[in-house]
């Protein structure tokens, strides 16, 4: 049997048994009673994307995602490569750095509400640091680990430290660098969700919460579905572009 | 270009790795510099390249070593290529650090890969390449990269017998004329390739066999 058979099959599994349990009200302990049927939700998504406003939620949610992931991306690297690279600079900015870090993104909510004029630009903020730490700490790591004979050979073709660092540091990280990005996408995607549903007034976290709480319950699986796929589909890309520029490593070193 | 090293020591007191040794190269002269594993063969090559801190004086044609530069090339035993560029850029690379436009560097990298019997593995990433290829490649990118002195720390020590035979007589071929100082273990290598021969804590020894075994031994 062809393996995408039974991949398909144990999903189907699972909706069919989501089905028969809630459709008869099945209460043992858990309370199959209270969820949506497969059939409802469906029904439901059917109709959210047959309209505008789906389409308004996924679309704030994707631009908050992305404006924070992308400064997160630029500033975790560029941080990350100099906290290692310069002994001075990591001197000055690992202690606040070390300290924030363990800090749960999503317990800055307050500080966010707080400190910028708009909730648009806290949500970004959130999901902006949830995905700096992870890039920021693969990227120091991979610096740490780079072989020296890269930067040796390239010293002694009269490279400058500019050189060393576009031509050697930055491609040869970028494998251990895309491991924070794929960690990255991923509590973005949390943050942003949770950040939404705290103080959003639009986006898919905020529609989801909103459905919870008219007690709109197909609504609300609608929406954790939509997150799914977007948080799928967005690591793939992370995924996908992670591939393409580190082909060149050691075909032991590929999945 | 002549190379000269005077009084060198690298590490302090009985870290020391190198102590008080001298050494010159004439201008085009092939030295070897042969000794056991650990005897600081590599070390020196280093503190030649301007890699690492030193005590003593090195220069090249009179002007004093104060760092890496272009001038003192280092070929590595293995893996001294950019395992992200193809062959090809990786010959590039040298060119491309002192700017030389792209259509120039491209057309001198296919002729010096083609020199080192490349032709044809231009688009290879290093890890599609052998060992050997790999050393040729390191070698086409280190003529590419026109330097006075040329340093190789055991360029053939990974390499399997006959592959290092044909290596041997590339570099011989390619590096005559080129101020070169070799650092190996390999005594008949050093016999081989060598000028003049070298055993670190022995000074210089005739370029012969025994003559080497003894002093490496002693």
């Amino acid at each position: 049997m062809k393996r995408w058979v039974v991949r398909i099959g144990s999903v189907a599994v699972v909706l069919l048994l989501w089905q028969v349990l809630t459709a008869s009200d099945v209460r043992a302990w858990l309370r199959f009673d209270q969820l949506p049927t497969v059939v409802e939700v469906a029904e439901r998504f059917a109709v959210q994307v047959g309209g505008v406003e789906y389409y308004h939620d996924l679309g704030n949610s994707l631009v908050r995602i992305m404006t924070g992931f992308l400064l997160a991306a630029v500033l975790g690297i560029a941080f990350g490569v100099l906290i290692a690279r310069s002994p001075l600079l990591g001197d000055l900015l690992r202690p606040p750095l070390e300290v924030v870090r363990p800090i749960p993104a999503i317990a800055l909510v307050p500080i966010a509400i707080l400190l910028f004029p708009t909730d648009e630009q806290g949500i970004v903020f959130i999901t902006f640091i949830a995905a700096f730490f992870p890039i920021l700490v693969s990227t120091r790591h991979a610096v740490r680990a780079l072989p020296t004979i890269w930067e040796d050979a390239v010293r002694t073709m009269g490279g400058s430290r500019w050189q060393v660092l576009f031509r050697v540091v930055l491609p040869g990280t970028l494998p251990g660098v895309f491991g924070g990005l794929s960690v990255g996408m991923g509590v973005a995607w949390i943050c942003v969700i949770s950040a939404e549903m705290i103080s959003g007034q639009f986006g898919v976290g905020y529609r989801t919460w909103q459905a919870y709480t008219v007690v709109d319950y197909p609504g609300v699986i609608v929406g954790m579905v939509t997150i799914g796929l977007l948080g799928y589909l967005t690591s793939a890309a992370v995924e996908l572009l992670g591939r393409r520029v580190t082909r060149w490593l050691p075909r032991e070193a590929l999945r | 270009m002549s190379l000269s090293v005077r009084s060198l020591t690298v590490g302090y007191g009985r870290s020391a790795v190198l102590t008080d040794f001298s050494l010159s190269v004439a201008d085009g002269e092939f030295v070897v510099v042969a000794g056991p594993s650990g005897c600081g063969k590599s070390t020196l090559l280093r503190a030649v390249a301007g890699l690492i801190p030193f005590t003593g004086e090195i220069s090249v044609d009179g002007e004093a070593v104060r760092g890496p530069s272009r001038d003192r090339a280092l070929v590595f035993q293995e893996d001294g290529l950019l395992p992200w560029r193809t062959a090809l850029r990786n010959v590039e690379l040298p060119l491309a650090l002192q700017g030389v436009p792209r259509s120039i560097r491209r057309a001198r990298a296919v002729e010096w890969l083609e020199r080192v019997g490349l032709a044809g593995f231009e688009g290879y990433l290093p890890r599609e390449l052998s060992g050997g290829m790999r050393q040729r490649v390191q070698l086409a990118r280190t003529l590419a990269q026109q330097p006075s002195v040329v340093l190789m720390d055991e360029p053939f020590g990974a390499l399997d017998a006959q592959t290092r035979a044909s290596m041997q007589e590339l570099v011989t071929e390619v590096l005559s004329g080129t101020t070169t100082l070799f650092v190996t273990h390999d005594v008949d290598e050093a016999v081989l390739l060598g000028d003049r021969v070298v055993v670190l804590g022995a000074g210089e020894v005739e370029r012969e066999r025994d003559a080497i075994l003894a002093a490496v031994k002693a």
